[in-house]
């Protein structure tokens, strides 16, 4: 490093001269060999990284598109020519894994536990949070800390109770069971994040409505809601994403086979698969399973990053 | 507005906090108490027998070799990620330095920003089920591309051997959090005013230079955040193992949260599984703190 430093000294007083010369006018290279020496310097390390920047795109999309093209061949072909190309389409791996490897049934458990889970999450989520934003009590902090300490806990500490609480209101192996509980895990989040967001809303809109004769109720859902909308879309996707892919949580409450949600499904149609050697259809599950995430985020794929990188920073 | 306020605080608070004390925290709570017995899961009788349980930990070397293997974790995820993360987002948003002395961005950032990022949108399951295949000894597309290229010696069983296992899984961790960091540390770039990074640049100073005299220190809060939380990632580690290996070869893979699994759910020890879950919180809670005071600077303030 100290040699970069000492090489780069005469290049430093050349590249200063120019300074004063009009913005718009290109700067000349520096005269002289070190300044020469720097172009070429710089030259071969933009080679040097574009080729870096080149290899990890590789090899975060090569497994990717691996596993899509592996879904079209047989097993043979998977087996014998792992680089090449599916010698035809084979559409019928999908409908094997669909039906015969469970997928479809994987699917539909987990749209029916999100369409609850999320709903549930965001309504629960948002007027709590509104309420802790917007109103103090008796023990409005203690709340609030009770919540957001929930965050400090590993999951796996409350297994074994969770195990016992949820079978004994007889909601162990139901798809209403994982629903609440996928809920009451987001809370911490949704709440720290939401009481975050309703506090930068300015009082003056709740206030107007309030001399405008709406009651606290209307005022929630009428008038801050709506303008809560940004923040709910970060939460929403955040949560979106972590319920889609909860792995532990079904892996503790849900035993029968026709209940298990995709992530859970998946990894064991993976283990079956490895004993009866029917690699085609495990890579067209994986594949179903893969795609509509990776297609909602090649459509929304500004708000999925902002959103998840906004959810980290707060 | 101040009227009806009662009303609206109970219909806002009370299903929330109901439904959370159930499931949330009368569990975590319960937990600390069951730590405390012998209770065998299958039937229901059992006693306290106070510390019992943490002094029967510390002479297992099963959550011993666990432990070590999150703080191995522990040690290289962040290392790995964090640098891996800072250098590819320095490429990508003041990498290129168009012939003159302007910072800009390399050409295509934004597509690389897309790939690396889409890693983050798969489950934990997927991404484990996928690069068990990867590694798959026979079929993988790692073993066949360095058959390929002539270094068979290379191919290995990288989940079956003892050897490699862990390393096998460190890197699919680090595979499938860096492009969040990338984008993490480019959303922060982005907030530094250019002409820092072009004066540095009339200056002189090389790229390693500006990363790591300008870029770190500028970023520094955005780093801490992202240590903490990759820490807490490498104390946990459950899911992507449990899919992947189960904890094996020879436990060389396993971790503290599948040992409480398997204790708890394969041996039915619930006393001493929920112990191991109360150790795995103060471990926790303590890296947590440590690494918050550790990684506290002054912070630079813009503008």
């Amino acid at each position: 490093m100290s040699e970069q430093t000492m090489d780069a000294a005469p290049a430093t007083v050349a590249a200063r001269s120019p300074q004063n010369a009009p913005a718009d006018r290109p700067v000349k290279p520096a005269a002289g060999e070190a300044g020469r020496g720097r172009k070429v310097f710089d030259g071969t390390l933009n080679v040097f990284s574009h080729a870096f920047l080149v290899v990890w795109g590789l090899l975060t999309a090569l497994p990717l598109l691996w596993v899509v093209l592996s879904s079209f061949k047989d097993d043979a072909e998977i087996l014998g020519d792992p680089w090449g190309l599916p010698s035809a389409l084979r559409f019928d791996n999908f409908a094997r894994a669909w039906t015969h490897g469970n997928i479809g049934q994987y699917f539909v458990n987990t749209g029916i536990v999100l369409a609850g889970s999320l709903t549930l999450t965001m309504l629960l989520g948002a007027t709590a949070a509104y309420a802790l934003a917007r109103y103090k009590f008796f023990g409005s902090r203690l709340v609030y800390f009770v919540f957001v300490g929930g965050m400090m806990f590993p999951v796996v500490l409350a297994f074994v109770p969770l195990f016992k609480i949820v079978g004994g209101v007889g909601l162990r192996d139901t798809l209403p069971g994982l629903m609440l509980i996928y809920t009451a895990y987001s809370l911490p989040f949704t709440v720290f994040f939401l009481t975050a967001f309703f506090r930068t809303l300015p009082d003056a809109v709740a206030e107007a409505a309030y001399i405008d004769g709406c009651g606290p109720f209307r005022t929630f859902f009428r008038v801050m809601l709506p303008m809560a909308k940004p923040g709910l879309i970060s939460v929403g996707i955040f949560n979106f994403l972590g319920h889609w892919n909860q792995y532990l949580l079904p892996v503790v409450l849900i035993t029968s086979d026709e209940k298990q949600v995709l992530a859970q499904g998946l990894a064991n149609l993976a283990i079956s698969e490895g004993y009866r050697g029917d690699y085609s259809r495990l890579f067209a599950g994986l594949t179903l399973a893969m795609l509509p995430v990776l297609v909602v985020y090649a459509v929304f794929q500004r708000q999925v990053q902002s959103g998840l990188t906004a959810g980290q920073m707060k | 507005m101040r009227h009806g306020k009662y009303p609206l605080l109970l219909a806002f608070l009370l299903p929330p906090l109901a439904l959370y004390g159930y499931f949330v925290v009368s569990p975590y709570a319960q937990s600390f108490l069951i730590a405390m017995t012998n209770w065998q899961g299958l039937s229901p009788a059992y006693e306290f027998v106070g510390f019992d349980n943490f002094k029967r930990m510390m002479g297992d070397e099963y959550v011993w070799n666990a432990l070590l293997n999150n703080l191995w974790l522990l040690v290289l995820l962040p290392l790995l990620t964090i640098a891996l993360g800072l250098f590819l987002a320095t490429m990508l948003n003041v990498g290129g330095r168009g012939g003159r002395s302007t910072v800009t961005g390399v050409r295509g950032s934004a597509l690389y920003k897309v790939i690396y990022f889409a890693p983050q949108m798969l489950s934990v399951s997927i991404v484990g089920v996928l690069w068990a295949e990867v590694y798959n000894p026979r079929s993988g597309l790692l073993n066949s591309a360095l058959r390929a290229l002539g270094l068979d010696g290379l191919a290995k069983v990288w989940l079956g051997d003892p050897a490699y296992a862990f390393w096998a899984v460190l890197a699919v961790m680090v595979w499938a959090n860096v492009g969040f960091y990338v984008v993490l540390f480019g959303a922060a770039m982005q907030s530094v005013p250019r002409d820092i990074y072009e004066a540095a640049a009339l200056d002189g100073a090389s790229r390693l230079t500006t990363l790591v005299r300008i870029t770190v220190p500028l970023l520094w809060d955005t780093i801490q955040v992202a240590w903490v939380y990759l820490a807490i990632l490498a104390l946990d580690g459950f899911a992507l193992i449990h899919v992947m290996t189960r904890g094996g070869p020879n436990f060389s893979t396993d971790v503290v949260g599948l040992r409480l699994y398997t204790e708890a759910f394969g041996d039915y020890k619930w006393g001493y599984a929920s112990a191991i879950g109360v150790v795995m919180f103060f471990v926790t809670l303590s890296v947590t703190v440590l690494s918050l005071r550790l990684t506290r600077r002054e912070r630079i303030e813009l503008s």
